[in-house]
């Protein structure tokens, strides 16, 4: 963050703010019984995937966190730490994505990358971060931890990689090259 | 003499992404204290200028500069942001995105801040400064507490804060309500009597006229067109040639056919000198008088004692009441804040009303569901990105119909009539990420005709477009209401409401205040006082050449004015 | 509408005295002592304690009335689930077993099980209290200030306080571009299918989307031109001066947090207290 420009400040701050709008507001069932598709995700891609793993990460991690004082009173650390987490490993692929996506570039290559670092992403968070993080602080039984963990992780997984590819494709396609504009 | 402060030579630049230079060969010298207005229509390179001097160019926006811009000693090709931000204080057009703190306070302080100003010298430096644009009393509100104009004031602060030499003031017009814009004129020239130098972006020139300048800078395609004081300019037929609006009393002055000197001191309605033009306004407006008719009118719409409040406490609505008929076009103005797009809102069914009725031909809405309401009323956002959501125009204006499960073939037919409606039938396979501003707002135009709602209501339509723009769009929605179709603008734009719409609504703290001929509402101090508008210029022209019915003087040049310009087109 | 983030009400209470640094601390402090404790005794004492100062506070029930159900419906839920995933989990813990009733097949209710469930059940309750008293009478202002306090880098602390910022504003866009959309006809209630809603859920997104991006980009122009970012520190305007006060609170819950650590592992020598043998 140290040597982070200002659009990627201003990102991060406005990407969390996006992602606890629709943390908060807009929730799907998944065909999974009390398990809702969470939009947000695909958000916290978007701009990892653009600006980097620190911006994900902390979007994920101050929307998840806010959103959890409003909702619950007191954060719930565990899941926040793992939405940063899954973030963090998606915003590797900036990388491979984000000069391509800028000049309105997001073919399969980088629809590829994105999903994998998606795919790593959510299972980090989903399988390890968040089960293990619930039994060393709460002390929640490994089966239940680990049973919500593999639901969270499919469901999650495609929304996010749904989500997030349909943003950048759409993104992609406001951008244009070098030279490329003229009046008509 | 005074010192040239900023010197543009033989200047030049383009953009990564554009295939021609957007500024050609320009010279320009600024000197110290001066105070300058920079016009030109949209997309001419005026805002290229600005980004010059401030520095975004080239740090933000990548691009080929050729010649040289000199700024107070530093050459902005080897100059940081920040250097430059010591030197050039920049006010920008939308003042929610220059609020960055969470106060007023924080955001004065913000470039002291970053400036590691210690804490005490801040507070004191913060309480001076907004006590100089009238904020004391607001310094720890927050912005979504304050009023556009009151946020522009904190925007100012916070620039001056830093004791820039030069001023930029990026189309300080564009956000305000008319009463509200003319205050910040005011301002801006009261700061200008403290040696800074300004530099004015926008192309209202009327309105910045309200108080003097001293030269205006005419640009147009990337090339300054004239570069002279504003009695010179406004003396020549310049302005209208390059696609911006001259002041209304001149216009009159034209239409009767008076010639427009230097010596008549034309850049403001108090020094100008109407003498000789007198004999010809009073007789071009005994010839060219004659009172409309009144058309028998058909109810469409019905707005019955409408209360409404957002929180239960505060109302905003209060017992509203209001009648539309078919085939009008009407305008709802007023304070920012007044409720009008609450109204909107109201009507749309986007907020249920607490008390009264709303029903348009004859049934109550409140029956249906937002989306059932769109076949009755639908709403164009002033944003048109707050509305596309497709990359196709076709996919877009077929939005509405596919989620409403009509068949592909009805779609196309439905879909193709509206672009050819609204001139986009050439568009039909373009991106909409390649559309002007202009073309998208048709494009969601279309996207809520397609619909064949009753009534079409508008917010802020023609927002932050220069006039050619505005005619553009305004023409076109005239062509929608000649054939048939009844519009709702939601403006506080008064040339909008004066040359389109014959009837206006004025609505203020929740209240109708008025509901009459909108040449009358702007030519009622005490009720344009009340609404934040202000009396139009050509009732003062009127009263000035000793006209004995200036409201009918207005009136006839509004009747001549479409006239006329429908003739043009 | 005006939805602000922080319902922060400016009182005079000697917990809204307190810096936002200060809040910070001790809640940090004071919800890391619950994480590391599984006995119900500490957490009950902090649990008093927070729910003292909250009194102190002036937050009234109605303020948080809502949270408290939320809270509630999570913790029945996973009450439910943990007993149905791991029955015997309570007497794995404490290594012995007193059942009390079976309830059918495999699913006996046991002591240690029934123990083991309510002190979790009180221990994640126990710092909802402390999360309230936190935002509740913290000044959004000061809270990106304090967060640069305790040494996160400012950058980071903007973004933070540009969320909180511009969470009434990007939510604004959210509610009239979803209002434009159903207006066109598009369907948000749950009587659309999974999929469908999820289609219609993009044509809201993208727009947000755009819109959210042209205002990072004129907002990072306002900021870069303000001379943002140059330096490698920067100063607050709305930052408090420490007071007695604020390093009394900032004592006192460093010693609880130390009393827990010592409890677990001096006296309990486990993360869990076992009152079973």
């Amino acid at each position: 963050m140290k040597n982070a420009s200002t659009r990627t400040i201003v990102a991060t701050g406005l990407g969390a703010a996006l992602f606890l709008v629709l943390f908060m507001f807009v929730k799907i069932p998944s065909p999974v019984p009390e398990t809702n598709l969470q939009i947000a995700y695909g958000v916290s891609g978007f701009f990892a995937a653009l600006f980097g793993p620190v911006c994900g990460f902390l979007i994920a991690f101050i929307g998840h966190a806010l959103n959890d004082f409003i909702a619950y009173g007191s954060p719930w650390w565990s899941w926040i730490v793992a939405s940063g987490v899954c973030a963090l490993i998606t915003g590797i692929s900036k990388g491979a994505v984000a000069s391509k996506v800028e000049e309105g570039i997001f073919g399969f290559d980088e629809i590829k990358m994105f999903v994998i670092f998606t795919l790593i992403g959510q299972a980090a968070a989903w399988i390890v971060v968040a089960p293990i993080l619930d039994i060393v602080i709460y002390g929640e039984p490994a089966s239940l931890v680990f049973a919500q963990g593999v639901t969270a992780f499919i469901v999650d997984f495609i929304t996010a990689a749904v989500v997030g590819c349909l943003l950048l494709k759409a993104y992609a396609s406001t951008k244009t090259g070098k030279g490329t504009l003229s009046k008509e | 003499m005074s010192d040239a402060v900023i010197s543009f030579r033989n200047f030049g630049f383009q953009y990564y992404s554009q295939s021609e230079p957007t500024l050609f060969d320009i010279n320009l010298e600024i000197r110290r204290g001066e105070k300058v207005l920079i016009a030109g229509p949209s997309g001419c390179g005026k805002s290229t200028i600005g980004h010059c001097i401030n520095g975004l160019i080239p740090n933000r926006y990548r691009g080929t500069i050729t010649g040289e811009l000199i700024i107070d000693g530093i050459n902005t090709k080897n100059a940081s942001l920040f250097d430059l931000s010591h030197k050039v204080g920049t006010v920008l057009q939308d003042s929610d995105g220059q609020f960055i703190g969470l106060t007023v306070g924080e955001d004065i302080a913000f470039a002291l801040e970053n400036d590691n100003v210690p804490l005490a010298e801040m507070q004191k430096k913060v309480s001076a400064i907004a006590k100089l644009v009238n904020m004391e009393n607001h310094v720890s509100n927050n912005p979504h507490d304050l009023s556009g104009g009151q946020k522009q004031r904190c925007s100012m602060a916070g620039v001056m804060v830093d004791d820039v030499p030069i001023l930029l003031f990026d189309e300080p017009l564009a956000n305000l309500d008319p009463a509200t814009g003319r205050t910040a004129i005011e301002l801006i020239d009261a700061l200008a009597d403290e040696g800074k130098t300004v530099i004015i972006i926008e192309h209202r020139i009327e309105d910045v006229l309200h108080r003097h300048v001293d030269r205006i800078i005419l640009v147009d395609e990337g090339r300054i067109i004239a570069d002279c004081t504003p009695d010179h300019l406004l003396a020549e037929d310049l302005l209208t040639k390059h696609g911006i609006r001259e002041p209304l009393y001149l216009t009159a002055c034209r239409y009767a056919d008076c010639r427009i000197t230097e010596d008549m001191h034309p850049s403001s309605l108090s020094g100008f000198d109407v003498s000789s033009c007198r004999e010809r306004l009073i007789s071009w407006h005994e010839k060219n008088r004659h009172p409309a008719e009144e058309q028998e009118k058909k109810l469409l719409l019905n707005v019955d004692h409408v209360k409404f409040s957002y929180d239960g406490v505060v109302p905003v609505l209060q017992d509203i009441s209001l009648n539309v008929y078919e085939g009008e076009m009407l305008s709802i103005v007023g304070k920012n804040g007044g409720g009008k797009s609450t109204l909107a809102s109201v009507i749309t069914g986007f907020q249920q009303n607490d008390a009264g009725t709303v029903t348009c031909e004859g049934k109550d809405l409140s029956q249906f569901s937002v989306s059932e309401r769109a076949e009755y009323v639908g709403i164009v956002l002033q944003n048109p990105n707050q509305m596309i959501s497709k990359t196709l125009i076709f996919d877009e204006i077929a939005f509405g119909l596919r989620v409403r499960g009509i068949p592909e073939a009805e779609v196309e037919k439905r879909v193709l009539e509206v672009m050819k409606v609204c001139g986009l039938s050439e568009f039909r396979k373009w991106p909409i990420s390649a559309l002007s501003y202009g073309q998208k707002k048709r494009v969601t135009i279309a996207s809520i005709l397609v619909l064949n709602p009753k009534i079409l209501i508008l917010d802020e339509p023609t927002a932050g477009q220069d006039y050619r723009h505005y005619s553009e769009i305004m023409e076109f929605l005239q062509e929608l209401n000649k054939n048939g179709q009844t519009i709702i603008l939601i403006t506080h734009d008064m040339h909008l409401m004066l040359e389109y719409t014959k009837r206006a609504v004025v609505l203020c703290d929740g209240r109708i205040l008025a509901d009459e001929k909108a040449y009358e509402v702007l030519c009622d101090l005490p009720l344009t006082e009340k609404a934040n508008l202000k009396e139009t210029s050509l009732f003062e022209l009127a009263e000035k050449a000793g006209i004995r019915d200036p409201l009918s003087f207005v009136e006839t040049f509004i009747e001549y004015d479409r006239r006329y310009r429908s003739n043009e087109a | 509408m005006k939805l602000k983030l922080f319902s922060y009400n400016q009182l005079d209470t000697p917990i809204h005295r307190l810096s936002g640094f200060t809040k910070l601390v001790c809640f940090l402090f004071l919800t890391s002592a619950v994480m590391f404790t599984y006995d119900i005794r500490c957490i009950l004492a902090i649990t008093v304690m927070s729910y003292i100062c909250m009194n102190v506070a002036k937050i009234r029930f109605s303020q948080v009335r809502l949270m408290f159900i939320y809270v509630l419906i999570f913790l029945a839920t996973n009450f439910v689930l943990t007993f149905l995933f791991s029955p015997k989990y309570g007497v794995e813990i404490y290594g012995t077993e007193h059942d009390i009733f079976t309830i059918f097949g495999n699913y006996t209710l046991t002591q240690e099980q029934l123990f083991y469930q309510i002190t979790k059940f009180s221990k994640y309750l126990s710092v909802i209290p402390l999360g309230m008293i936190f935002f509740l009478t913290t000044n959004p202002s000061e809270f990106a200030s304090s967060l640069n306090g305790v040494g996160i880098n400012y950058k980071a602390c903007t973004s933070l306080s540009l969320t909180l910022r511009y969470f009434p504003d990007v939510s604004a866009d959210y509610n009239a571009i979803k209002l434009a959309q159903q207006a066109r006809g598009l369907d948000m209630s749950k009587k659309a299918s999974v999929m469908s809603r999820l289609k219609n859920i993009s044509a809201i997104l993208a727009p947000l989307i755009f819109t959210t991006m042209d205002r990072i980009e004129l907002i990072s122009n306002a900021m870069d031109l303000r001379g943002f970012g140059k330096q490698k520190t920067r100063t607050w305007y709305a930052r408090k001066p420490l007071t007695k006060a604020d390093w009394l609170s900032m004592g006192v819950c460093l010693i609880i947090l130390l009393a827990v650590m010592y409890v677990r592992f001096f006296v309990n020598r486990s993360f869990y207290y076992n009152p079973f043998i």
